[in-house]
């Protein structure tokens, strides 16, 4: 609980002065029937006459126009704090999933995080907001009547305090049966939001097998589940009600047996008793204020649970133990010593197994191998996406590990295999790579990557207005987009990882091409499919399954390396039966 | 931090928050969708069961028309309200009776006549019908709680269901220019607010109405002059309420637009995390959320400030209603003949009154996020969705698997002066015309963007042409029922997408009452049977976030061997193989030749090698042909398709 602290904090006095305005109209409620007496007993039967009664309404007017000024003042200030807090706490949120590691995101679904940083915050939310607006008033007309009780007659307001104790227990149960329900309900509201989530990603193919109606049955199913575990949460809350109404009838009665037989013995008034009764009723409707108050904690703690589970989530992968934070990578030398790794602890296989090779700076690598060898997840060691299991990989003869992130990240540019482009102009998403970036060299670096030709073909140019994903763009097109915003990274080492592969062979031609001449001192990491894209390189790195079975290059590997000739021969087989 | 620039602000509201401004400045590439209608939310369209729902800070007839329709959905449920209903008057009544009979009880007590034995015996008869009236009242506050949480939930299901299936049916257009968070919110955060609304408000509102009535009522019994004091207070509160509610209504619609914006936001960065990480843009993405966040927020401070005043003003009006009566009946006794014990009676009762109006003012705040929210959600319910069938459209099948009622086709495909623009007057497609015999292997070529991609989507009709027409065996594909147009047409799409669940139900997607043998065949087919045996669980691995554990060319096997296990007699492979190895497409190769056997196929790929086989090859420049006829033909020709390959050939 201490890490909230720090949301309350900066609204302390928004939580303090809220509930204190809430007092003022407390304080109005006890006073205007006071005032009235004073009507009654002065005004009328003491005759001080019609003059006294309008002072008298006029205070009146002016102690309800204080208790609105109350009122409004109490929601100001707890809807400050509460809003406050959970935007606070939303934001804080969002940057722990930023400091996500690769691994880290892939534990979570996308559909859960999203119920987490709105959904569950609102729950927040709504139970501060409720809190602060009833927090005095509940438990404060309960101490005054209880104590207004006990002046009156302590026999019996002992009855009282036997039915509270029993309440307690009573509230305690149900929340305690109420609270796990309240989580299931949020996961299964995650598994909607993940299915809804899917579903709109992959419209396309859901149309093109003309699969709506199956999506509408899963939906149906995740969705029904989710109303049968809301209805078994609700159900176990509503009987909060009949148990409190009870017990406040209950113990009405039983004032009025022990009571009523107090009166024909002739110890108590029926006027203190009907006051007596009247003072049981307040109790018993300020403890069910409280209790469904508590009640609808039990679902905000739910919430609760589920943000901190995100803020527990230890990020396995942070510069914080690096040793030299300060280092840039400056030459783009990359080295891999005995390096092994695998994505899950308990997997037997390894996905790379004892890779050793040297990449010296400005060279240009080809990487090739069959589909799943392990290809991306060797280049993705290098900007230390992931972080190897046994083995070093170095930058500039520095460990990865010993740079900042940001720095490393900074100096590696990586074209992921399935990259993303995000809803916003063509211009911002090239920005990515550079956020100073001037017209000019945008157009240079797009030019580069031969993107500047489609994107000046369209009406907006740079300006044209992509959809989430950049839907609205061709593969090819997307492709040279993500290249380009690599590109104008300007980074020591570059990767693409199969960026290429929906480009037609011209235009990847050109791009390799002004590869060469416009970053020379760029080390160049190129994952391909084609023999072509890699055949001039200055190396090529063989992988088959997970490990190293050739580097040379093309002449050299054609006489070493089986696994390279082969490939070699399967595309140069049809080029000869063309 | 604080670096965002104010034109950026305004840009990011402009594209998550407020989608009726959401008209870019509109250019389209050629190779895909583009934003054909300016502004998702336009004008007025009519949509099934209700005007559109705008949302424009809440016109009272589109309000009504909300309210309307969310009660239409309560429909079956509808006896059930009823007694819900009667159960709130039942324990609104045994509420008053328990606080009336308690007085003659306790009189009882004190009577002068009676004996103690006789006073003990009527307390025990009070108490006993005491016990009863509670119990009732009990009873039915506990059903009309239990009755209403089935309710709420039915409603909601039902919307959500509704909301679903309106997606699926809704154009591609509308998916490419709306952001999933933003739709998502509306299924989660909208429909929660909704829900919460029908929970409690519903009956919160009718017992207050009850309350409020019951008390007028016993007013004007006492004394009809302070009565009408009281009610002359009336307007005031309709006035200030009016006011206050007519401010909130705004203010809680673009609260819920700006939820809709942060889960959009949220949405875009949690599936790019990844890109994110790469870029180290994670600053500029807090950033930037921070951004709408703080948005939200004060969207909300202003919404539920005026919702939560809402409360204290109007209960606080009504003190002062009590106050003025306290004043006039005093006045009264003084001058008239109104009784001291009337005028302590009537002032208890106008004390009463003002508990229902600050319960249903309190009940506002929560009514219009609901309305709010359900405005949202009905406006996606009018959008409109993919052009309907026409009445005849007929249905078709593959010859060798036969449908009842369906049209057997043998798979012959003609395009006639086809023309396309996914913007007008930018046209992608110009005047095409291919002619694809039955089982014929037709392939397009040209530059990225060249509109190759759009060819095919124009073939299942994902969009609609504008000029010219598509034959699928002489007839015209509009007259074909658009699911089994779809149904017949195989599609291994550009862009890879994998559903969470095990790798066999990712295949079976392609046909649902495929066996596990069938399964396993098709993977077979599409060489991912070797590395799907290589999985932790093989066939039972569950892929999670779109296969994340997959490679690229992994994925793509399986995108191939989905659409090998289903029996459409026409099949299409946009880069079906684009990141698969060669020696494992080399392997394909042999698949590849037993699926497309006896299927018109259409292969778009940009390695030569693969469409080299191939029937017809059609090259494609701008969106026109500029060749076509077989590879050797082309050859021969030493035109453009000569010059893609012969460089290619160079290069190696």
């Amino acid at each position: 609980m201490r890490r909230y602290w720090k949301y309350v904090k900066p609204y302390l006095s928004a939580f303090i002065i809220g509930p204190v305005f809430m007092i003022v109209e407390v304080i109005g409620e006890v006073v205007m029937p006071l005032l009235l007496s004073k009507i009654i007993d002065h005004g009328i039967i003491g005759g001080r006459g019609v003059p006294y009664i309008i002072t008298m309404g006029i205070t009146m007017v002016l102690t309800a126009l204080c208790m609105m000024a109350g009122g409004v003042g109490g929601a100001y200030f707890a809807i400050e704090a509460s809003t406050g807090f959970a935007n606070d706490l939303r934001k804080d949120l969002f940057k722990q999933i930023q400091r996500f590691s690769f691994k880290n995101i892939d534990q979570y679904s996308p559909g859960s995080l999203i119920t987490r940083l709105t959904n569950d915050i609102t729950q927040i939310q709504n139970m501060i907001q409720m809190l602060l607006r009833i927090a005095l008033r509940a438990p404060g007309m309960l101490i005054g009547a209880l104590i207004m009780a006990f002046v009156l007659n302590p026999r019996l307001a002992l009855v009282i305090l036997c039915v509270m104790p029993l309440l307690a227990d009573a509230i305690f149960l149900i929340m305690k049966t109420a609270f796990p329900l309240f989580s299931t309900m949020q996961r299964k509201l995650d598994a909607v939001n993940t299915i809804t989530q899917e579903n709109l990603t992959n419209i396309r193919v859901v149309k093109s097998f003309v699969r709506e109606p199956y999506e509408e049955e899963k939906f149906k199913k995740a969705n029904t589940e989710l109303k049968e575990s809301t209805i078994k949460a609700l159900k176990v809350v509503i009987l909060n009600m009949p148990v409190m109404i009870t017990a406040m009838n209950l113990t009405t009665l039983a004032v009025v047996w022990f009571g009523g037989n107090q009166v024909i013995a002739g110890n108590m008034t029926s006027g203190v008793l009907t006051a007596f009764v009247n003072y049981v009723g307040q109790i018993l409707f300020s403890l069910m204020i409280v209790s469904m108050i508590i009640l609808n904690s039990s679902r905000s703690l739910a919430s609760l649970k589920r943000i901190n589970e995100v803020f527990a989530t230890e990020i396995d992968l942070t510069d914080e133990k690096a040793l030299d934070k300060g280092a840039i990578v400056q030459y783009g030398k990359i080295e891999f010593k005995g390096v092994y790794f695998k994505y899950y602890k308990n997997n037997e296989k390894w996905v790379l197994e004892d890779i050793n090779f040297v990449i010296n700076p400005g060279e240009t690598v080809g990487i090739i191998g069959s589909t799943g060898c392990g290809k991306s997840s060797l280049v993705q060691l290098v900007p230390r996406l992931y972080d190897t299991d046994r083995g070093e990989v170095l930058v500039d003869d520095v460990n990865v590990k010993d740079y900042s992130l940001e720095n490393l990240r900074n100096g590696v540019g990586i074209v992921l295999q399935k990259n993303l482009l995000f809803s916003g102009t063509i211009k911002e998403n090239l920005k990515w790579g550079d956020e100073d970036a001037s017209n000019d060299e945008i157009y240079r670096w797009a030019e580069s990557a031969q993107a500047h030709g489609f994107i000046s073909s369209f009406p907006a140019g740079y300006d044209t207005e992509l959809g989430q994903g950049g839907v609205n763009l061709s593969g090819g097109q997307k492709q040279r987009l993500c290249i380009a915003r690599a590109l104008l990274k300007k980074p020591k080492i570059l990767i693409f990882d199969d960026s290429t592969s929906a480009v037609d062979t011209v235009t990847e031609a050109k791009i390799r091409e002004s590869f060469e001449n416009e970053l020379p001192g760029t080390t160049k990491i190129i994952i391909a499919q084609r023999i072509s894209s890699v055949i001039d390189v200055d190396k090529i790195i063989v992988l088959d399954d997970g490990k190293v079975t050739g580097i040379g290059a093309h002449e050299e590997l054609m006489k070493s390396c089986k696994v390279y000739s082969e490939i070699y021969n399967s595309q140069m087989d049809k080029k000869v039966t063309a | 931090m604080g670096r965002l620039s104010e034109e950026r602000k305004e840009v990011l509201l402009r594209r998550y928050g407020s989608i009726s401004a959401a008209a870019g400045p509109g250019g389209m590439g050629p190779g895909g969708p583009g934003r054909r209608r300016p502004g998702g939310f336009g004008g007025p369209r009519p949509g099934p069961g209700g005007p559109p729902g705008a949302i424009d800070g809440g016109k009272p007839q589109n309000t009504l028309a909300t309210i309307n329709r969310l009660l239409a959905y309560i429909g079956r449920d509808r006896l059930k309200v009823l007694f819900v209903f009667a159960c709130v008057l039942v324990s609104s009544l045994t509420n008053m009776a328990g606080s009336y009979i308690l007085r003659p009880v306790i009189n009882n007590l004190v009577a002068v006549d009676r004996s103690a034995e006789e006073k003990i015996t009527s307390l025990v008869i009070g108490l006993l019908v005491m016990a009863g009236i509670y119990l009732a009242g009990v009873v039915c506050s506990y059903l009309q709680q239990r009755m209403m949480v089935g309710v709420s939930q039915n409603v909601l299901v039902k919307i959500r269901e509704d909301l679903f299936r309106k997606v699926q049916k809704l154009p591609l257009e509308y998916h490419d220019t709306h952001t999933h968070g933003d739709l998502m919110s509306r299924f989660t955060n909208d429909l929660d607010a909704v829900g919460e609304m029908l929970n409690q408000t519903m009956v919160r509102v009718f017992s207050g109405v009850l309350m409020l009535i019951g008390t007028v009522a016993l007013m004007f019994i006492i004394n009809w002059l302070l009565a009408i004091v009281t009610i002359i207070t009336v307007p005031l509160f309709v006035y200030v309420g009016g006011m206050i509610g007519q401010q909130s209504r705004k203010y809680f619609a673009s609260q819920q637009q700006a939820l809709g914006a942060v889960n959009g936001y949220i949405e875009e960065t949690v599936a790019g995390q990844k890109v994110i990480k790469v870029f180290c843009h994670e600053g500029t993405a807090i950033e930037e959320f921070q951004f709408l966040s703080d948005d939200l927020r004060k969207k909300q401070m202003k919404a539920q400030f005026f919702g939560g005043i809402m409360g204290p003003v109007m209960g606080n009006l009504s003190q002062v209603s009590y106050a003025l009566s306290a004043t006039v009946g005093g006045i009264l006794c003084l001058t008239s003949r109104l009784d001291l014990g009337g005028l302590t009676i009537f002032t208890n009762y106008s004390r009463e009154f003002s508990r229902p109006v600050s319960e249903l003012s309190m009940q506002m705040n929560i009514i219009y996020v609901a309305l709010a929210g359900a405005e949202r959600v009905f406006t996606v319910m009018d959008e409109k969705p993919e052009i309907a069938d026409p009445p005849d459209a007929i249905a078709i099948c593959s010859e060798a698997d036969r449908v009842v009622g369906a049209r057997p086709i043998k798979g012959e495909v003609v395009l006639n002066d086809v023309t396309f623009a996914y913007v007008p007057g930018k046209t992608v497609l110009k005047k095409i015309n291919v002619t694809a015999k039955p089982g014929q292997r037709i392939a397009f070529v040209g530059s990225t963007g060249a509109g190759k991609t759009t060819i095919t989507n124009v073939i299942n009709r994902f969009y609609e042409i504008e000029e010219g027409e598509i034959l699928i065996d002489g007839i015209n594909i509009k007259k074909i029922r658009k699911d089994s147009l779809r149904s017949n047409i195989a599609m291994v799409l550009q862009d890879t997408h994998l559903f969470s669940g095990t790798v066999r139900e990712n295949i079976r997607y392609g046909r649902l009452d495929a066996t596990d043998e069938q399964v396993v065949a098709a993977a077979k087919i599409a060489c991912a049977h070797s590395f799907i045996e290589r999985l932790p669980q093989g066939y039972d691995t569950v892929l999670e976030g779109d296969g994340a554990n997959l490679s690229q060319g992994e994925r793509q096997l399986l995108n191939i061997a989905r659409a090998a296990i289903s029996k459409a007699p026409i099949l299409i492979l946009d880069e079906a193989t684009s990141s698969v190895d060669t020696r494992t497409e080399r392997y394909i190769e042999r698949g590849m030749d037993q699926l497309m056997k006896n299927r018109t196929t259409f292969v778009i790929a940009h390695r030569l090698s693969t469409v080299r086989n191939a029937d017809l090859i059609i090259v494609l420049e701008h969106g026109e042909v500029i060749e076509e006829g077989t590879h050797e033909e082309l050859l021969k020709m030493g035109g453009r398709y000569y010059q893609l390959y012969t460089g290619a050939v160079e290069l190696e």
